[in-house]
């Protein structure tokens, strides 16, 4: 029946802008609703979320220990070649040699946070920190060393 | 009590006593026009930042927030930065048309504001056709729209010009239909009568169910005919970059941009007038106690307060509803408005005719 249909189309039309309507008009009597960060004035108060990912970082304990074993499944998950892995070989107290890492070399400059490293990373060495402020006047200051200088792998960790 | 009225009365008195009539009259113009173009530089400020405010909030967003407190001195900046930008002429442009433009939609958009009622008694012009001028030269606006991209010689600015074209063809009908069911109600054409008429009441609870659907068509045909989204087919961004003022800077620009907030004004300031009483206070049937107590506010307070709501309305509408294509924003407006409000003329005839109305 056309003229049903027609009052039945303009009632839905009518209905669901209505429904928009309700919406946005709820945002505008609602300002807590505002997402809008006003970032460098809350700088010190600054909460990213926990999914942010700013850059690939390396936790340490108290004791200097990392978790990283030197795999380098990181290097092979990597698909722009920003991460090298230089290894190195310990003497265990057993008087065993057993590989180590030397140095976690990590070009930010190349990262696309992609997070395919810390998928692949078998021990949790490394994460995604939330630091986005990476802004430095020369490019090779954008490369980093994950491992800080003395570290050792931790106990119990193959 | 504060009222335009007194100081209007009280400038004439002054001027008559020293100077001829054709002296008064002169005087008495340029004090117009000097109003006039303030309140449109004014205007164009305010609404462009209650729009970005609007919008903002709406999208959970700020808006403008660092010049000034809210951010009211962006648009004054925003302003001065397009005074001091160079107005390119483009070269295959044809010059006189294209310098032309800006200013015929300007003086439009000038030419409405004489009947229109800001207070009690202080009108430019109270002209007993008055409704018949508003619709006659509102049409006006296209030919500046059309002028604008036939002249840049540019395909985009030439597809939005016609398209606004059909659009403002096509939405004229309809906001003029239900404009006829205000001027068969009161019947007269003269917006001082159908001002005065609204005395014990609005049209729009006056009038009940024939009024409000004309209400509510007058709404989307003023949406369309000032072009703004959802009806935003002369400018199209997503579609033809900005439409008929793509190659348009500067201040030629802003006179395009400022001439869309004013055409806002314009209309929902007749909007407010025909449906909502214009200057009348709210006042309801007999109860003279509450009519009193109403009529305590000043009448400009309550015409500047309808149409900033009716304002805020098609601010809503805009950021909330999807663009329409082409083809169905004609069909909206010839296969559902157009009948619904001829429909609706001849209902509105019969209820005038048989006095249902209030």
């Amino acid at each position: 029946m056309f003229l049903k249909d027609y009052i039945s189309d303009i009632y839905h039309a009518t209905k669901s802008l209505l429904t928009g309507m309700k919406r946005t008009g709820y945002y505008f009597v609602h300002p807590k609703e505002i997402i809008t960060e006003q970032y460098p004035d809350n700088r010190e108060t600054l909460k990213m979320a926990d999914r942010f990912r700013g850059e690939v970082i390396m936790p340490h304990d108290a004791n200097n220990e990392h978790a990283c074993t030197g795999c380098t499944a990181c290097e092979l998950a990597c698909p722009n070649a920003t991460i090298k892995i230089i290894t190195k070989f310990d003497v265990t107290p057993e008087g065993k040699k057993k590989k180590a890492l030397d140095t976690f070399v990590y070009h930010l400059e190349l990262c696309t946070m992609c997070n395919l490293c810390v998928e692949a990373c078998p021990t949790d060495a490394i994460k995604m920190g939330q630091n986005f402020e990476h802004s430095v006047y020369d490019r090779s200051m954008l490369l980093k060393k994950l491992n800080k200088p003395g570290s050792k792998i931790r106990e119990g960790v193959e | 009590m504060f009222s335009l009225q007194g100081i209007t009365n009280g400038i004439q008195s002054f001027l008559h006593s020293r100077f001829s009539a054709t002296g008064v009259l002169i005087i008495e113009s340029l004090i117009v026009i000097l109003l006039a173009t303030t309140l449109f530089a004014l205007l164009g400020l305010v609404l462009v930042w209650m729009e970005r405010k609007v919008a903002a909030q709406m999208q959970i967003r700020l808006g403008p927030n660092r010049v000034g407190p809210m951010g009211i001195f962006q648009t004054s900046a925003d302003t001065l930065k397009l005074i001091l930008k160079e107005g390119l002429t483009p070269d295959g442009a044809d010059k006189f048309l294209f310098n032309l433009a800006p200013f015929v939609v300007m003086i439009v958009a000038m030419l409405l504001l004489a009947p229109i009622a800001f207070a009690k008694g202080f009108q430019v012009w109270d002209i007993n056709i008055g409704v018949l001028y508003v619709t006659a030269v509102s049409s006006l606006s296209v030919i500046g729209i059309l002028m604008a991209g036939w002249a840049s010689n540019n395909k985009y600015s030439l597809l939005g010009a016609m398209r606004s074209g059909a659009q403002i063809v096509s939405y004229e009908l309809s906001a003029g239909l239900s404009i006829l069911t205000i001027v068969v109600l009161t019947g007269s054409l003269q917006l001082g009568d159908i001002i005065e008429a609204q005395k014990n009441g609005w049209w729009l609870f006056k009038g009940h169910i024939p009024v409000i659907i004309a209400f509510v068509i007058f709404i989307i045909a003023a949406t369309a005919e000032t072009n703004r989204a959802p009806f935003d087919m002369a400018e199209a961004e997503s579609e033809l970059t900005a439409g008929f003022h793509t190659e348009y800077s500067g201040m030629k620009f802003a006179l395009f941009f400022l001439a869309e907030y004013i055409n806002i004004f314009i209309v929902c300031a007749i909007g407010a007038t025909l449906f909502l009483g214009g200057w009348m206070p709210l006042h309801i049937g007999n109860w003279q106690g509450f009519n009193h107590l109403m009529d305590y506010i000043p009448s400009s307070i309550w015409f500047f307060a309808k149409t900033f709501a009716l304002i805020f309305l098609i601010m809503w509408f805009r950021w909330t509803f999807p663009r329409l294509r082409i083809d169905q924003l004609l069909n909206l407006e010839w296969k559902y408005l157009l009948p619904i409000s001829l429909f609706n003329l001849l209902f509105v005839t019969v209820i005038a005719i048989l006095g249902w109305h209030f």
